[in-house]
This record gives C-alpha cells, sequence and structure tokens, in this order.
C-alpha cells in the first residue's frame, strides 16, 4: 500500500480537526515518529486555543444601543423591531423607547413583549455551546443566591428532571427596567429549554398560562403579579407543556 | 419573532466575535456587524433555506470589510496599530519596535487576507471548504494563507516584537 506523503496542509487539517478517520491515523503514525510536525500540531492547538481565550469573551457581552438603533426605512423595519427587543433585552430600557413601536396597540405592552423575548433570549443562548450560560449548574446554589439577591425576590430553580431535562446553567439578563433571569436546561438529546424569568417588571395583571409560538420557538408563559414565567423551547409543544406544568407546579408552591 | 429573524439573531454574537477579533478595535468591529446586518435583512431573499447562515453571513461580513478596507485604501491592519488599546484602556507605546504581548496585538500585524484566515479557522471553526466559498477563493489559496498566517503568528509571538513596516503583503 502506497501512502500519500504527509504535508503542511496535513499538518494544519489535523490539528483543525478536518480530516477523515483513514487520513487521520496515517498523520498520527507520522506525527508520532516525527517530533517536528508534532511540536508544529500542538502549537497551531496552542494558538486556536488563544484566539478562544482572547475573543470569546465577546460572545457574552451585552449588545450596545448604538449597533442597532440607526433610523430605517421600510425594509428594515423588522431590524429595528428586533433591534429594539433585543436593545431593551440585553442593554436595559432607557425610558422604554422603541417598545410601543412593535408591541402597537397591545394593550399591556410589558406583558405582550414578554413571551417574545424568552423567545429571543432561546434563541440566542440555546444556540451558544460554549457561552450558553454564565454560571453553571455545578454551582447552582451560588446562581440561586445571585439571582435572588438581583432579581430583588426569592429565585427558584425548579427540577425538570422529570421530564427529562437538566440544568446546564443560568445568567442574568437585563429586562425592560429590571434585572431578568435566564436559566437552561438541557435533555439527553441535546435539546434545550429556556426558562425566563422577571420580577416586577411584567406590567400589572396576570396573565393565566398562554401559548404563544415565536416560529419555531414554542414559548409557554403566564405572570402573577410581580413576577413573569416562561418556559421556551424547539420542542413539540405537547412535550414542552408537560415541561412547563412541572415548572409552574414548583415555581407556584410556597 | 418570524423564522429569519431568529435565524439571523441567533448569529450576532459570534459576528460580533469575529468582528472583534478581525478589526482589532471593538466600535469598528459593531458598525461593522451593524451593516452586515442591515444587508442581511434586505438580501435574505437571496439566501437558500436549509443552507448554512453562519457561512452565508460571513460572507456578506467579509464583502463588507473588504470593500471598507479597498475605499480606505490602506489596510487596518496598521491604522488600529495605532489607535489599539488593551483591554485596560492603555494604548501600547509607539516606539520603533510595537510590543507585541499577546495573541490579539500580533494579530493586529498580519496581513488582512491571513487574518481573515487564521480567524475563521481557529476561532469561528468554518471548514476549509466553507471558507474558500466565503472568501470566494480557490481551497489551495485557503490552506497557502493559513498556513503563512500561522507561521506569520508564532514568530510574531515568539520574537515578542517587530516593527510593523515588515509586515509582508502577501503575492
Amino acid at each position: 500500500m502506497t501512502r500519500t506523503p504527509i504535508t503542511d496542509n496535513d499538518l494544519h487539517a489535523y490539528a483543525d480537526g478536518q480530516v477523515d478517520a483513514a487520513r487521520r491515523a496515517e498523520i498520527e503514525a507520522h506525527l508520532a515518529a516525527n517530533e517536528e510536525a508534532a511540536a508544529q500540531v500542538r502549537e497551531i492547538r496552542r494558538l486556536n486555543r488563544q484566539l478562544h481565550e482572547s475573543f470569546d469573551a465577546v460572545l457574552n457581552e451585552p449588545l450596545p444601543h448604538a449597533m442597532i438603533r440607526v433610523p430605517r426605512r421600510s425594509p428594515v423595519q423588522i431590524l429595528t423591531r428586533i433591534a429594539a427587543t433585543l436593545v431593551l433585552l440585553v442593554a436595559g430600557a432607557a425610558g422604554g423607547w422603541g417598545l410601543n413601536d412593535y408591541v402597537g396597540s397591545r394593550q399591556n405592552p410589558m406583558a405582550a413583549a414578554f413571551p417574545e423575548r424568552a423567545g429571543i433570549v432561546h434563541a440566542i443562548y440555546s444556540a451558544e455551546k460554549r457561552h450558553a450560560v454564565e454560571v453553571a449548574a455545578g454551582e447552582r446554589p451560588h446562581l440561586v443566591a445571585w439571582l435572588t439577591n438581583r432579581l430583588g425576590t426569592e429565585v427558584k430553580l425548579p427540577d425538570l428532571t422529570e421530564e427529562g431535562f437538566q440544568l446546564v446553567g443560568g445568567r442574568l439578563l437585563p429586562g425592560e427596567t429590571k434585572p431578568a433571569a435566564h436559566f437552561l436546561y438541557e435533555d439527553v438529546d441535546g435539546r434545550r429549554i429556556t426558562l425566563y424569568m422577571r420580577h416586577g417588571d411584567t406590567g400589572n395583571g396576570n396573565t393565566r398560562f398562554t401559548f404563544a409560538s415565536e416560529n419555531g420557538v414554542g414559548v409557554y408563559y403566564w405572570i402573577h403579579g410581580p413576577s413573569g414565567f416562561a418556559l421556551a423551547g424547539n420542542v413539540d409543544r405537547e412535550e414542552l407543556l408537560k415541561v412547563a406544568k412541572l415548572a409552574y407546579k414548583q415555581l407556584s408552591s410556597n | 419573532m418570524q423564522e429569519k429573524d431568529r435565524l439571523i439573531v441567533e448569529q450576532i454574537p459570534r459576528l460580533r466575535r469575529y468582528a472583534r477579533a478581525l478589526t482589532g478595535n471593538a466600535n469598528a468591529a459593531d458598525d461593522l456587524v451593524q451593516d452586515c446586518l442591515e444587508r442581511a435583512w434586505n438580501k435574505f431573499h437571496l439566501w437558500q433555506t436549509g443552507t448554512n447562515m453562519r457561512a452565508w453571513m460571513f460572507t456578506i461580513m467579509h464583502n463588507i470589510h473588504v470593500n471598507q478596507v479597498r475605499k480606505t485604501g490602506s489596510r487596518p491592519t496598521v491604522v488600529s496599530l495605532a489607535d489599539w488599546t488593551d483591554d485596560r484602556g492603555v494604548k501600547p507605546t509607539q516606539e520603533k519596535r510595537v510590543e507585541v504581548r499577546n495573541v490579539e496585538s500580533a494579530l493586529t500585524l498580519l496581513p488582512d487576507e491571513q487574518r481573515a484566515v487564521v480567524l475563521l479557522v481557529g476561532l469561528e471553526e468554518l471548514s476549509y471548504q466553507e471558507l474558500a466559498r466565503v472568501l470566494n477563493i480557490p481551497i489551495g489559496t485557503v490552506m497557502s494563507r493559513l498556513s503563512r498566517g500561522r507561521e506569520r503568528l508564532r514568530q510574531l509571538m515568539s520574537e515578542g516584537g517587530v516593527a510593523p513596516q515588515e509586515t509582508v503583503k502577501e503575492t
């Protein structure tokens, strides 16, 4: 059997995890016998790690106002709408500008925006592999204490294992005027569910257990006086309902 | 929220990460992301459902960046060097030799084409094939830029400093 010689390109592809299994074996044999090549692979991997160490923090930075606030004409109104949501969501509201633009005539803009907000939080953070959460499930007591402190109300963390979802972790997010809490759960197939929680920031009145579909992201939400809860996920509605009921039961009990 | 909104919004954090690394400047990076988002929304009808949204948006961002660099007539590697501040907001001392302490400062000394390839592979983890399509260059060019870019970074970081004029333009 003739072997294709190992080239510089092979070493890069190997270090980047971009070779197939057959070629990988050949390259590994080469590396075992060639210290210089092995050192080059280590060097490439070290560089990739350094890039992540230097720039991954950007993933967690709040989105700036200026980035999206430029006035726009009709084709980009959707952008403005989403932008307003993101700005309010991530950077916090400075007087609630923009909010009325996109919730229009809905009676309780705060409450109406709530499920959409939960859908966007889910879309942004459940797509993240490495930065889905700020505090991991391993630091659960810290997570609960931190968010309880910041939200100004006792934050309970429902246990959803009964429906197959384990806590990944959580983070603090700005709501309209006050901090909000975000928790992420995942099942064994890697499907993710977002629990989004606010306190004193959902307007007046109660909303019963309600379903909203944000195109692909299903959201069950309920608002009790000052507290709002939303469960969002790309799972089918029946299943989401089961999980939401489980969360509801635990969050409503004293 | 529409499906298309969701698809685009999902990309924002990673677009920002790449733009930050590419430009070496937080403001320039966010301007780039914003331009990219506007264009993505306007041209969404050109995106083919089922294809890779992320690669599509990186393509848009790349094209905008290349045009900006062409317009200004100078490569931002040199410009950003003077403006470059580190995390603590401290400007590096502008002496004959620029201190290269970490990968961030070394990146600013890399030719633009090489920096894009090194980042899209090492940071954004695009496949070489995706990258060839995003940058609209042959795969062989992807590999040579990757190899040269990484070698250059290695030298810059091991030497600990180099004059910016020494930055070699790719032929």
